[in-house]
Formats: structure tokens, C-alpha cells, sequence
């Protein structure tokens, strides 16, 4: 495999955030066809332990893009694919944010809304469900996977909870 | 507008502060904790005001935290405003996750350390899974939409097809469908009145 250039990661992630429909959780499988998948830059395994690093972290979920960035070109490359994964979908929201109460009743407004909800779902369902497989192929991943899904789908608790526990477990070797 | 003159307007620092404390509190995602801090803590929005932001967060692509960061910045402080808050929400757990991610580099042969990411990486895919179910349960769901969103989930996850592409596809038809039920509800509460 040959290492991407940084202002290649640049261009790829910009792109990327145009295509987020649905935020960052919603562009995994895409992030995984591009870079383990075509390119072969990172492996699978690795693909699903940045993730999980993200989220023993505090922060927001597009931190992922910043820790394969890291990977890939060290700590310019985490800041450059940061920067690329936010920069054109944050100067299309500055732009939209002034208008967007402006066109709160307007039909053209809940056509777009209505019509993006379920490609969102979708996607991010599919994130999930990539993860699962990149994670690995047990009954124990199976049922990480389902408790933790249960779990923060019928409690408001901090989910932090739940990822501390599927940490002690799974260090003590229930995986 | 419950209390129009309860609410306060944040500086370029407050911003910073605020969107800090809210991308640290935040574990599997922060949006749950930007609501606490911008209506109840902050008093920056009121709840409706919050709803919409939310919305437009939500359907325009990148980061819906970021979006959402850049245009409160936006209103407060113009763009400034917006480079505080996205800076105060990103540049701490960038920092954390960067040492982390050092961290297990060199840990990176320990079994018991690899275990334990297996465990938190299998539960952060059941905490998706339940995001995209709040989401499906709050979805108006009807033939076209449940078929839209089996059709990106297949396109993704199955056949592996480039994203660009499905969106292209997806996005319109999806858009087309959406039009076609506001404006059939817009006709039939014409036809009541």
C-alpha cells in the first residue's frame, strides 16, 4: 500500500462532508469502502479500534476522521482531515443558518426534511451494523452489540456507562 | 418564546466555554448534552428555538454538533462567534483522543487491552443501532419512506456502492416523495376548512 498524500486525505474528507447526510456516525461504511476496502491503507481491525478510542473519549462522534488521519500521516493528518471533514459542511451551514427560520413554514423546507430523515436512518443503521462486522464475527460481539443497543434505547442514562462496562468485560476477557 | 427577556446573549469567551464544557461532558456523541447546556443551563434558546436549530443541524451534511456550533456562534457573534464555538467543542477532545490513541499504540500488544476496545467497540455499534431506532420510531412512517431507508441501508451495507452515487440517487427521490406529502396535507386541510 502506498500512504495517501495529505492534501489527497484533504480532498477526500471534503467531499465526505458534503455527503454527511445525517452527521459522521452516518458516513462509516462509506470512510470503511474508501480506506480499508479500496485503498487497503488500514485494516478492518484497526478501522474498528480507532473507532472504539473515539468513543472511550469524550467528544463529538467525527473524531473518527480525525484518529484515521492520525494514522495515516501522523498529527498533520489528524488535523487536516479534520478540518476537511468540517470546513465546507460548516461554511454551508453559516450560509443556510441565517435563512433557515426565515423558511420554517415553507414546504420546501419540510419536502427536504422529510425526504433526507429516512436516507439518515438508513445510513446510520448501516454504520451500526458495519461496526458490528468490522468488530468481529463471535456470538459475544453479537451480544455486546445487542445489550448495548437495548440498553441505550430504553435508558437515558450517560452511555458512558455502558461503554465502561463492555470495557471491564471485555478486559477480563468476556469477548 | 415563553420568556423572551430571560434569555441571554454569550460572548465570543461564554461561546467557547459553553461549547467547551458540552464536548466534554459528551460521551457517544454530544448532541443530548448541547441541549441541557443551550436551554436549560445557558438559557442561550429557548426550546423551540433549539428544535429548529436542530433541524437544520440534522438535515444539512457535516457534523450535526458542528453545524449546529457554527450557526449559534453565528447568531451571537457572527463568524467568530462561530470559529469559539466549533474551536471550544473540538479542540480538547481532539487533543484527548489524539494522546489516547498514542497511548494505545504502545499497548497495542496487550491482549487484555485489545479485549477490552473489542468490548466498547461492539457496544458503541449496539449505541448506533438504537440512534438509528429513536430516530425510525420518530420517523412519519409510511411505504415510500420505510423503502427509502431500506434502500440506503441495503446500498451501503450489502452492495457496497459508493455513497456519492446512492445520495445522487437517494436524494431526490426521496426529496420528490417528501414534496408530494406536504403538499397532499397542505390539500386536505384546505378541504376541512
Amino acid at each position: 500500500m502506498t500512504p495517501p498524500s495529505v492534501v489527497e486525505l484533504f480532498f477526500r474528507f471534503c467531499l465526505l462532508s458534503l455527503m454527511a447526510v445525517g452527521g459522521a456516525s452516518a458516513t462509516l461504511p462509506e470512510l470503511h469502502r474508501q480506506i480499508v476496502e479500496t485503498h487497503g491503507w488500514i485494516s478492518s481491525a484497526e478501522f474498528a479500534s480507532l473507532y472504539a478510542i473515539t468513543q472511550a473519549a469524550p467528544g463529538p462522534n467525527v473524531l473518527i476522521v480525525s484518529l484515521i488521519g492520525w494514522k495515516l500521516a501522523g498529527l498533520g493528518g489528524a488535523l487536516v482531515c479534520t478540518i476537511g471533514m468540517c470546513g465546507p459542511s460548516s461554511l454551508l451551514a453559516f450560509g443556510v443558518g441565517k435563512l433557515w427560520d426565515r423558511f420554517s413554514h415553507s414546504d420546501w423546507r419540510k419536502a427536504i426534511e422529510r425526504g433526507l430523515t429516512p436516507i439518515t436512518i438508513g445510513l446510520v443503521l448501516g454504520s451500526g451494523c458495519l461496526l458490528v462486522r468490522t468488530t468481529g464475527d463471535s456470538w459475544q460481539v453479537y451480544a455486546f452489540a445487542a445489550c448495548g443497543a437495548a440498553l441505550s434505547y430504553y435508558s437515558d442514562k450517560n452511555p458512558l456507562w455502558w461503554l465502561a462496562a463492555a470495557a471491564l468485560l471485555g478486559g477480563l476477557g468476556a469477548v | 418564546m415563553k420568556n423572551p427577556e430571560r434569555l441571554v446573549s454569550p460572548t465570543c469567551l461564554q461561546l467557547f466555554t459553553g461549547f467547551f464544557k458540552t464536548g466534554m461532558s459528551g460521551f457517544g456523541g454530544v448532541l443530548p448534552h448541547a441541549r441541557r447546556m443551550l436551554v436549560d443551563d445557558r438559557r442561550w434558546l429557548t426550546d423551540r428555538q433549539f428544535t429548529e436549530l436542530l433541524s437544520l443541524g440534522q438535515t444539512l451534511p457535516g457534523p450535526n454538533i458542528v453545524n449546529m456550533s457554527v450557526v449559534i456562534g453565528a447568531r451571537f457573534q457572527g463568524w467568530q462567534g462561530s470559529l469559539c464555538a466549533v474551536s471550544g467543542l473540538m479542540l480538547a477532545p481532539l487533543a484527548i483522543v489524539l494522546l489516547l490513541a498514542s497511548l494505545y499504540d504502545h499497548f497495542a500488544q496487550s491482549a487484555i487491552v485489545n479485549q477490552a476496545l473489542i468490548g466498547v467497540a461492539a457496544t458503541a455499534a449496539g449505541l448506533i443501532i438504537a440512534t438509528s431506532a429513536k430516530l425510525a420510531m420518530k420517523m412519519d412512517r409510511n411505504a415510500w419512506s420505510v423503502a427509502i431507508m431500506l434502500l440506503a441501508f441495503m446500498a451501503v451495507v450489502w452492495l457496497r456502492l459508493p455513497l456519492l452515487g446512492v445520495l445522487l440517487v437517494l436524494a431526490p427521490v426521496g426529496i420528490a416523495f417528501g414534496w408530494h406529502s406536504v403538499r397532499h396535507e397542505r390539500d386536505r386541510a384546505e378541504k376541512k376548512t
